[in-house]
């Protein structure tokens, strides 16, 4: 029961931390909580049915079932990567010298915009997806992980191993860090800041898009509101972690995927959706700085 | 005319970019309703743009464009107070006998239009006046709803002592939750808010025992004076009338006091602020339970008018929509959080038609005002 538990807690927890990436790299970027990045995922796990649903009219889940989802990952990917891309140049980018407030706004106006699209091109039904994957557990009975549980938590390790080379190793990853550290200076490095920008969203929505086909796999029902709910408490880990600290981010996203995994078993069911923000109002009283992360001053 | 750049500007405004769009929707709306938003793109990018063009002409300019960029903060600091003075008394007419000229739907909608202006007000206090962001100004708006449903359902409080005893409680839990979180920067105590919204939620969705879970209460009781009893749409508009008045003459005095000073002050330059001898913490916290308080009173005039409540009311959705209103008249403007809130009761319910897309361009509308004029209709530039 216990160690069933937290397997459940620590798929639920990767796919937290997948999420929090996008809200701490463009937090640690631009200063703004990206409300829309919650959407994004929704929006992935869409697309998953979506494409699943066109490559099983097609024949090719039955014949290639792994190399279709495959694409399957890929594709949703590249379109969330397009709806994030697109999301930044027309809600964030004219904002970017407006008072602080004003971007959280259109994140919002963002995120409701894209809620109801989806619920208008979709329906707002609950959407089913095929069943693909047995619930046999994968190592014996002794130990009860599934075999898509194994999946998610795998894809998602790998997913931030990858992420973490990319930051910490490649040019592309330093400039990054660069901006994030100080915009003026970067540019006048030669950065180009709007490119970077669009590439963090761009990094962020790949991410997003990843978890939610994932998601949809793996609960086998999809509905336009999971977004929502699912990006705020993203964003909790992410501040749990420490906002703008990518190792934080995934920390945080397993830690709190594992607390509400173990809360509702143990404490209450119904206030499952409770612990995230009883943790979050903790977290920023206690340590405001999260798990992670640096204290930073006020700039003047 | 015809130079390559101009055209290539064309072509991606007028071509690409409906292109691009219809091909991000293709997935989820499918050929048909990819090709139909590619078709509205471009007649709607075409038409935009025939607008601008127009608007290059001297004429439109001094007739139309001017004055809807001056209007109407730039125009009314011109024409002085006196005129002023004027437009605030011809509205206070209309405002007060229109009604006794409709009928119980319009009144019943002017009412609703009424209750949020004084959330409005409300808000406007934190998020305008002194920068804080909250984003879970309906949990207070709901606990001041709560307080009195309980209270009357179950002990037959009457009105007029539910009305202080929810103001008090939902001050209360401002105090706290601004003792707790005001020390934070702006974005984190837009998230606590947040959390307390999705808890205070929680909290009125599943404590049956108290709040009788997702069916809400019912038959609370009506405000009495004496062996009068309020009743009907007119009673009631009349009533919130009343305490919009209030809560905007109590918050214009605080305004142009030391403590709404204070207030600006911090919104403009926390640490100026500080430097300046100003208690921020205190300060700010006053404008939270403030706020707080004007939400509590909302909430229960809420519950006697509606006499049913559920938590469906008290979601963060309605914070949203309370700060769109704050927002859309101006942030920090009083007329303009009464204005925001009349134009988005009024509208949608004008929408009615296009049900569906309401939320769809409510979103829409609150991106494209952000990009556009993020000061809001009555807003000052900053």
């Amino acid at each position: 029961m216990f160690l069933q538990q937290l397997i459940n807690g620590l798929t639920l927890g990767s796919v937290y931390a997948l999420l929090a990436l996008g809200y701490t790299m463009v937090y640690g970027i631009l200063g703004l909580i990206n409300f829309a990045h919650g959407e994004i995922y929704m929006i992935g796990a869409y697309l998953g049915i979506v494409y699943l649903g066109l490559f099983t009219v097609l024949g090719l889940t039955e014949s290639h079932l792994l190399l279709s989802l495959f694409f399957v990952f890929v594709l949703s990917a590249l379109t969330c990567a397009g709806y994030g891309m697109t999301m930044e140049r027309i809600a964030y980018r004219p904002l970017r010298k407006a008072h602080r407030l004003a971007p959280l706004i259109s994140a919002i106006g963002m995120s409701i915009f894209l809620q109801n699209y989806v619920m208008l091109a979709q329906g707002s039904s609950d959407k089913v997806v095929p069943h693909l994957f047995s619930a046999e557990a994968v190592l014996g009975t002794h130990f009860p992980m599934s075999q898509i549980q194994g999946f998610i938590i795998a894809a998602s390790f790998l997913l931030m191993a990858i992420l973490h080379f990319f930051i910490r190793k490649t040019r592309l990853g330093k400039a990054m860090r660069a901006t994030s550290q100080d915009k003026t200076m970067a540019a006048l490095c030669g950065i180009p800041i709007d490119r970077i920008i669009a590439i963090t969203f761009i990094i962020g929505s790949i991410l997003a898009a990843v978890a939610g086909v994932m998601v949809s796999v793996y609960y086998g029902v999809v509905n336009f509101y999971i977004g929502y709910v699912a990006g705020l408490k993203a964003f909790t880990a992410a501040v749990l972690g420490g906002i703008g600290n990518i190792p934080g981010a995934m920390l945080g996203g397993l830690l709190l995927g594992l607390v509400e995994s173990l809360g509702s078993a143990y404490i209450s069911t119904e206030f499952k959706d409770g612990f995230a923000f009883l943790i979050l109002i903790l977290v920023l009283i206690f340590r405001p700085t999260g798990l992670l992360g640096e204290k930073g001053g006020d700039r003047v | 005319m015809a130079n390559p750049a101009v055209l290539k500007t064309r072509l991606k405004k007028f071509l690409l970019l409906p292109l691009w769009f219809a091909l991000l929707a293709w997935p989820l709306m499918g050929a048909v309703g990819a090709v139909q938003l590619a078709g509205t793109l471009v007649v709607g990018a075409l038409s935009v743009s025939a607008i601008f063009s127009l608007s290059r002409s001297e004429g439109f300019k001094k007739v139309i464009l001017t004055p809807v960029r001056l209007f109407p903060t730039q125009i009314l600091e011109a024409r002085g107070d006196f005129f002023k003075k004027i437009l605030m008394a011809g509205g206070a007419a209309i405002v007060i006998i229109l009604p006794l000229f409709l009928n119980n739907y319009y009144v019943d909608i002017l009412s609703l239009a009424a209750l949020y202006a004084l959330l409005a007000i409300g808000l406007n206090i934190t998020v305008g006046y002194t920068g804080l962001l909250d984003l879970g100004y309906a949990a207070f708006y709901g606990i001041g709803a709560y307080t009195y449903a309980i209270l009357s359902t179950g002990f037959g409080l009457s009105f007029w002592l539910g009305l202080p005893v929810g103001a008090v409680l939902a001050a209360f839990f401002g105090l706290v939750l601004g003792l707790v979180t005001l020390r934070l920067r702006g974005d984190y105590l837009a998230i606590i808010t947040l959390g307390f919204v999705q808890i205070v939620y929680l909290c009125l969705n599943n404590w049956n025992a108290v709040t009788q879970g997702p069916n809400g209460i019912m038959q609370i009781g009506r405000p009495a004076l004496g062996s009068f009893v309020f009743r009907t749409p007119h009673h009631f508009y009349y009533l919130i009338l009343f305490f919009v008045v209030l809560a905007a003459l109590a918050v214009h005095r605080m305004l142009h006091s030391q403590i709404g000073r204070a207030w600006i002050a911090i919104r403009e330059d926390e640490v100026a602020a500080e430097a300046m001898g100003i208690d921020t913490t205190r300060i700010k916290t006053l404008a939270f339970v403030l706020g707080a308080a004007i939400a509590g009173v909302a909430g229960v005039l809420f519950a006697a008018r509606y006499t049913f409540i559920s938590p469906e009311s008290f979601t963060f959705l309605e914070s949203v929509r309370i700060l769109s209103m704050v927002v859309l008249g101006g942030m920090g403007s009083l007329p303009g959080a009464i204005l925001g809130a009349f134009l988005l009761t009024v509208l949608p319910e004008m929408l009615r038609g296009l049900a569906n897309y309401r939320m769809l361009i409510f979103g829409i509308a609150l991106v494209v005002m952000m990009v556009f004029r993020p000061q809001g209709l009555l807003g000052k530039r900053s």
